[in-house]
């Protein structure tokens, strides 16, 4: 058996509320607001970057888990803001783990899914005997064009997860990815903001990659929507997940507790490992998940996981639930300033 | 540079972890790490050991002209704080309401970015400490 040993969430106090990005560019804030199902994001500050969000989210892996560091034989790190372009953030997460120096670690860069793929990677690794434990970390500040459509939902967070083969907390049974060559969303190399293909990141992107993954893992797995307690999927908005939702046969009920988006925004490579976190906060012993993320460019991670009765022993550090609600409102000037958008800065 | 990298580097562990320095002799904690205690001199046996990141504010200060490298930060606290093994930093206070960061406040380590030195340039990382409200 191999699975979630650990798992632990960072999210930034910082919120701006739609509303208020909407009323600097002269939008209507309640319209976008109730059309794009988020009505505030999570800012980082100024002293906080993917490596910070990484780095606070493994910690509490860790002391969920209950584990040496030690142990950890591999960590990735999944983001699409990394602070440096060229030298890696899993070595810095490595480090303030105490995990290091025996270990293998990379970062990773799929757009929004690379965390997932990073927990694939440790999945195979520990079943393979590879190593005992290794750390799969999605985090990122996520960019967005000062006036662009992008701003209202770019937010900053971060998830880690461990996975080991004892004291399993959710076992995963088994994982599918879809993968295509599409080009929905992107940031080129020195570029500071990604660009997008406006309407086209919906049904040939978002949606034909989570409800193929969604399929596939469910067909590896031989289950219907019906066998699951909740499901999770990719969450760049509040109304993506539930639409693919709809179009397997999900009930608003199995997505409810895993739809953080619209409380913290999309975090990127953060956010379906968010909403996964936030349903392993209440689930139960015997509850099965269905996580599909998704990563633009294109591809979705599938995961068919069963929560076990371990799950007892072992508390989140904070919830998720506390998380969002720990908050501080700021207006659009300070997040002007906290995320550097002015180019004196 | 600010900082020399090398010096940087060697920070590391330190910095990330708080690792300071127990004297054997006398059971006294310093942070930063030290290479004599004062107290033992020649007698005292020094050895790296990772501080507890929990601790209490002894006094504090709100920093309204920064040195070079913090001006996008004013108003920022500064505190001395005392950690649960009675070792004594200085350090920033972060994400805490003003009210909250007081004499007594029971704080705890948060891992962020301390500076750096341009765009460009290499990021040192390190402790912050944020106060748990009602925490004991």
């Amino acid at each position: 058996m191999a699975g979630i040993i650990g798992y632990g969430v960072s999210i930034p106090r910082f919120r701006i509320k739609t509303e208020e990005i909407a009323r600097v560019w002269g939008k209507n804030g309640a319209h976008i607001t109730s059309g794009l199902g988020v009505k505030e994001k999570a800012v980082a500050s100024i002293d906080e970057d993917s490596a910070t969000l990484a780095v606070e989210a493994s910690r509490r892996a860790v002391l969920m888990a209950g584990i040496d560091p030690q142990k950890i034989g591999a960590v990735y790190v999944g983001s699409e803001s990394k602070p440096y372009a060229v030298k890696p953030t899993a070595s810095i997460v490595a480090d303030a783990l105490m995990a290091g120096p025996d270990l293998m670690a990379a970062d990773y860069e799929f757009a929004c899914k690379a965390g997932t793929a990073g927990m694939q990677n440790c999945l195979g690794l520990v079943l393979s005997g590879m190593v005992d434990v290794g750390l799969a970390v999605g985090a990122d500040t996520a960019q967005g064009r000062p006036g662009d459509a992008l701003e209202f939902s770019a937010a900053s967070g971060g998830a880690a997860f461990l996975v080991g083969s004892k004291n399993v907390i959710a076992e995963i049974n088994c994982t599918y990815s879809f993968t295509t060559d599409t080009p929905d969303f992107w940031r080129r190399q020195h570029a500071e903001f990604p660009q997008h293909a406006g309407r086209f990141t919906g049904e040939p992107a978002y949606f034909r990659h989570v409800v193929s993954g969604a399929k596939g893992v469910m067909k590896k797995a031989k289950t219907k929507p019906e066998d699951y307690q909740h499901a999770v999927f990719h969450q760049p908005n509040g109304k993506f997940p539930e639409r693919a939702g709809h179009m397997l046969g999900f009930s608003k009920e199995q997505l409810q507790t895993g739809l953080v988006t619209p409380s913290i925004g999309n975090t990127y490579s953060g956010a379906s490992l968010i909403g996964l976190a936030a349903v392993l906060d209440e689930a139960k012993p015997g509850d099965r998940i269905l996580c599909v993320s998704y990563g633009s460019g294109a591809g979705s991670d599938g995961f068919d996981i069963t929560v076990t009765p371990e799950i007892k022993n072992k508390k989140p550090v904070v919830s998720v639930k506390q998380l969002v609600a720990d908050k501080q409102y700021i207006d659009y000037g300070l997040y002007v300033k906290h995320r550097r958008k002015l180019k004196s800065l | 540079m600010r900082e020399a990298l090398p010096l940087m580097w060697r920070n590391i562990a330190e910095r990330y972890n708080l690792i300071g320095t127990h004297c054997a002799t006398c059971g006294s904690n310093y942070y930063p790490q030290r290479k004599v205690c004062p107290k033992c001199r020649r007698k005292g046996q020094l050895e790296g050991r990772v501080f507890p990141g929990k601790g209490v504010i002894l006094s504090s200060s709100q920093v309204f002209v920064s040195p070079k490298g913090f001006e996008h930060e004013t108003p920022y606290w500064l505190a001395v704080v005392e950690l649960d093994n009675h070792a004594k930093l200085l350090t920033q206070v972060v994400d805490s309401a003003d009210d909250q960061v007081k004499a007594g406040a029971r704080v705890e380590v948060v891992f962020r970015k301390i500076y750096e030195d341009s765009h460009e340039g290499a990021i040192a990382y390190g402790y912050k400490f944020k106060v748990v409200p009602g925490g004991k």
